[in-house]
């Protein structure tokens, strides 16, 4: 009788067994897919980015450039003053007059009087554009739109990424539109938001580390910098707006520095867009350089200590150089973070469309991610092609900062 | 290393510092009081200063939100009511006559004709009784056709009630905005929560060494991706795909369902690395406990481990929460602009961000009605993260499981 109960119940188990291992196994696959999907939409993201910045494009030109050529001679090869002449029979009086205004005409070069012929003449349009996808695979549908839609358009295999893009200023025309003022506008915001939080940060840090009691203030000050953190970045934009633009903007401005004029500046500049950032990442900076001056072993203070140091030169001469490495490293994924920040930039700079690049602080502003939104909201779908190529330049950006900080770390992380 | 462990006295450095009384320099002997430091004393207040500067960040949000949501609440909006004068009016003409369209007026409240604030009396069909220039405002002449616009005080019943958001026309329900604020997050939790634990317990539980390496990075390159980039990958991919696989007259072009999914890609890896270090927490013994009594991997990892590190887990999800919540530029590209009221995830609707981000986008007057609204919206927001943030620490403490 137990024997055949036993023999039973080991039955039972051993099916059991299977049964509990084929679980396993089962779910092992689940999370082995589930990891595998955030690879794979990594993957996917930068592959449409990639696929919208490449591809054919049909480009319309509103003039032939034929029809200007000269005697049969193409327009390349026109001498400077022919092409003069073609330009001022071409554009209108008030437009060759402000060429004339922005640098006089007898002082610009051939090459330079073809590139206004080709930008404001010829006038090169793309009316339609394909992804990199839609180029490769459907390519002879793409030919037969061409010819049956726009027969006089010519088809051109564009990559939106080039060296004019990262070049050139912000235009309404999405084909000569580039980001060299968004490139200006966000490094000049990241340092000023360097120069404000990196110190600030740090200093707080060493407060909390090295100085701080465990009293009720400063047990506020820990927690609320925790909260901070977490405050979602838009309501940064919305204190920036409030405070560097509207409550400090006659200093924001630089009316007070006599750096702007009274009558026409607000706050809405670099100096704002900076500080805001700097706001927003101070919380970061502070508990990423807490982190880093923790990791410093207590026997450096306390040999430090016992020579005589004081508790300043302890931290400026001990503690600060041994953690300097850790301090930066989490500064800049503190400093990466601002520089992919839209919103707060948003809502503070009123997204003014900015052709000229920035002169100092008290410049109004366009930033990279900003651009891209700008570009990214447009109905157009050329413009989509520019915003992709500007992100290209972003991650670009992004991925050469976060390889510094891993390099940084990998260089520096001897242990103690 | 071991000569000097076995010699090191261990103290915490403040009570070290504390006790020190040697001095720089040779000290006359009798005098071994504490010199005062001014540099010393100057030094640690600036950097209490810097410390203490996040207290006046914290000050300066709360004081900056609540003042100007107070300037929302306490303004009064006109609205117009289509109802126009019937003839024209001269300054002291009490009893006027108005048309017949438009909504029907309520005694007892305060109208606008022009710049003329009036406050009616009574009413006798399409005859009205007023009081005329009331509020310190002038009467005035008034020509025939001009439309009276009612005084619309937005009040805090209104506010969570209200199904309609256009500060401008006088209405103030906030409800449109938080609903599509819910629905957007709650697909990105409903996206990454799965996602993010199966990540997790993979990485933490079998993984091997050289796995996690490789896919780790890869995950937090996720978490670095600038958000404006996911809102253009969410339009130029998420939205086409879904259009293509549930039809384009069911998904919108703008629509809450892309933005949620790309949200929840964008938390995804917060969630993972936030799990798995919970996961990591849990103490070895404890593994090696259920598979002695015959657990299965799986059996182990999550009867045993996961409700081990159940406080760290319900942390990294909430945390998550806040984070979706105050996400902006994806809702802002790919969720649409304009306030609607729906539950349906396929349709466009605005959330909270995005409004904020639309009203602010354009060249905003201070003082404006569309001004001060973003500070209410902006408040409400602000408290809802802060809750959730709160919420999540306390789960951490008061369920923390503590190793020795």
């Amino acid at each position: 009788m137990t024997v055949q109960r036993r023999r039973r119940d080991f039955v039972e188990n051993e099916q059991q067994l299977a049964g509990r291992h084929t679980r396993g196994r089962i779910w092992l696959s689940i999370f082995q897919i589930s990891t595998l999907i955030g690879v794979i939409i990594l993957m996917v993201l930068l592959l449409t980015i990639i696929n919208n910045s490449i591809g054919y494009s049909a480009v319309q030109d509103e003039v032939d450039p034929e029809s200007l050529a000269v005697g049969g001679v193409p327009l390349e090869e026109l001498p400077k003053e022919t092409l003069v002449q073609i330009l001022r029979e071409n554009v209108s009086a008030g437009l060759f007059a402000r060429f004339e205004h922005d640098q006089p005409v007898a002082e610009r070069s051939a090459a330079e009087i073809y590139d206004l012929i080709q930008e404001y003449v010829i006038s090169p349009e793309v009316i339609e554009s394909w992804s990199l996808f839609d180029s490769l695979i459907r390519r002879d549908e793409i030919l037969a739109i061409m010819q049956s839609q726009y027969p006089q358009a010519e088809l051109q295999f564009i990559s939106w990424l080039n060296w004019d893009f990262v070049r050139s200023q912000q235009s309404s025309h999405p084909e000569i539109a580039g980001v060299r003022t968004a490139i200006f506008g966000s490094l000049w915001t990241i340092s000023i938001t360097i120069l404000f939080a990196l110190p600030v940060g740090v200093a707080a840090a060493v407060y909390l580390q090295e100085y701080a009691q465990d009293t009720f203030i400063n047990r506020i000050i820990q927690t609320n910098i925790n909260n901070l953190a977490g405050v979602p970045s838009i309501i940064y934009g919305i204190l920036g707006l409030a405070i560097f633009v509207r409550a400090f903007g006659y200093f924001t401005s630089g009316i007070y520095f006599g750096a702007a004029d009274p009558s026409t500046a607000n706050g809405r500049t670099i100096l704002s867009a900076g500080l805001t950032l700097g706001v927003l990442v101070l919380p970061l900076i502070i508990i990423n350089a807490q982190e880093a001056i923790k990791a410093v072993p207590n026997s450096l203070r306390e040999a430090s200590l016992a020579l005589g140091g004081t508790r300043w030169e302890t931290v400026w001469n001990h503690v600060l150089p041994n953690s300097l490495p850790g301090i930066l490293t989490g500064s800049i994924l503190a400093v990466s973070r601002a520089l992919g920040e839209t919103a707060p930039l948003v809502v503070i700079g009123a997204s003014t469309f900015i052709q000229v690049d920035p002169q100092g602080p008290f410049s109004k502003f366009t930033t990279l991610p900003s651009q891209i939104y700008q570009w990214t909201v447009r109905p157009q779908g050329v413009f989509h092609n520019v915003a992709a190529a500007a992100s290209l330049v972003l991650l670009v950006l992004l991925l050469a900062l976060n390889a510094s900080a891993i390099l940084l770390r990998n260089r520096y992380s001897r242990r103690l | 290393m071991s000569i000097r462990l076995s010699i090191r006295h261990i103290e915490p450095p403040n009570k070290v510092m504390k006790e020190q009384r040697i001095e720089r320099g040779t000290p006359s002997v009798g005098d071994l009081r504490k010199r005062p430091r001014p540099r010393e004393a100057a030094i640690q207040s600036f950097l209490f200063l810097c410390g203490f500067l996040s207290i006046f960040i914290t000050f300066g949000i709360i004081y900056e939100l609540g003042k100007e949501s107070l300037l929302f609440f306490g303004q009064t909006q006109w609205s117009s009511t289509n109802k126009p004068l019937a003839a024209a009016i001269s300054a002291d003409q009490t009893v006027i006559e108005v048309g017949t369209q438009g909504t029907p007026l309520q005694e007892g409240t305060l109208y606008r004709i022009e710049e003329e604030i009036v406050f009616l009396e009574s009413t006798d069909g399409e005859m009205i009784t007023v009081q005329r220039g009331v509020e310190g405002s002038q009467a005035a002449l008034h020509s025939e056709g001009l439309t009276l616009q009612a005084a619309l005080q937005p009040d805090l019943v209104e506010f969570f009630t209200g199904t309609e958001w256009a500060p401008h026309n006088g209405k103030f329900g906030i409800l449109p905005l938080l609903t599509a604020t819910l629905i957007v997050s709650g697909i990105a939790i409903v996206v990454a929560v799965p996602l993010g634990m199966a990540t997790a317990v993979y990485l933490s539980e079998y993984a091997t060494q050289r796995a996690r390496n490789t896919l780790k990075p890869i995950l937090e390159i996720l978490a670095g991706v600038p958000t404006v980039v996911y809102g253009f990958f969410a339009l130029t991919f998420m939205t086409p795909l879904l259009r293509s696989i549930l039809g384009a007259e069911v998904v919108g072009i703008y629509n809450m369902a892309s933005a949620g999914i790309v949200i929840g890609i964008l938390i995804l890896p917060f969630v993972s690395t936030v799990s798995e270090d919970a996961l990591n927490a849990v103490p070895r013994s404890l593994r090696e406990a259920a598979y002695g009594l015959g657990a299965t991997r799986l059996e182990t990892a999550v009867r045993v481990i996961v409700p081990a590190a159940f406080s760290g887990i319900a942390a990294a999800i909430i945390l998550a929460a806040s984070r979706a919540i105050g996400e902006t530029m994806i809702v802002a590209i790919a969720s649409g602009a304009g306030p609607n009221f729906t539950f349906n995830p396929f349709e466009a609707a605005e959330t909270m961000t995005g409004h904020i981000v639309r009203i602010s986008g354009g060249d905003l007057s201070f003082n404006s009605v569309d001004y001060n609204s973003i500070f209410a919206v902006g408040l409400m927001l602000f408290i809802m993260t802060l809750v959730l943030n709160i919420f999540s620490q306390r789960i951490v403490r008061r369920f923390r499981e503590i190793y020795e």
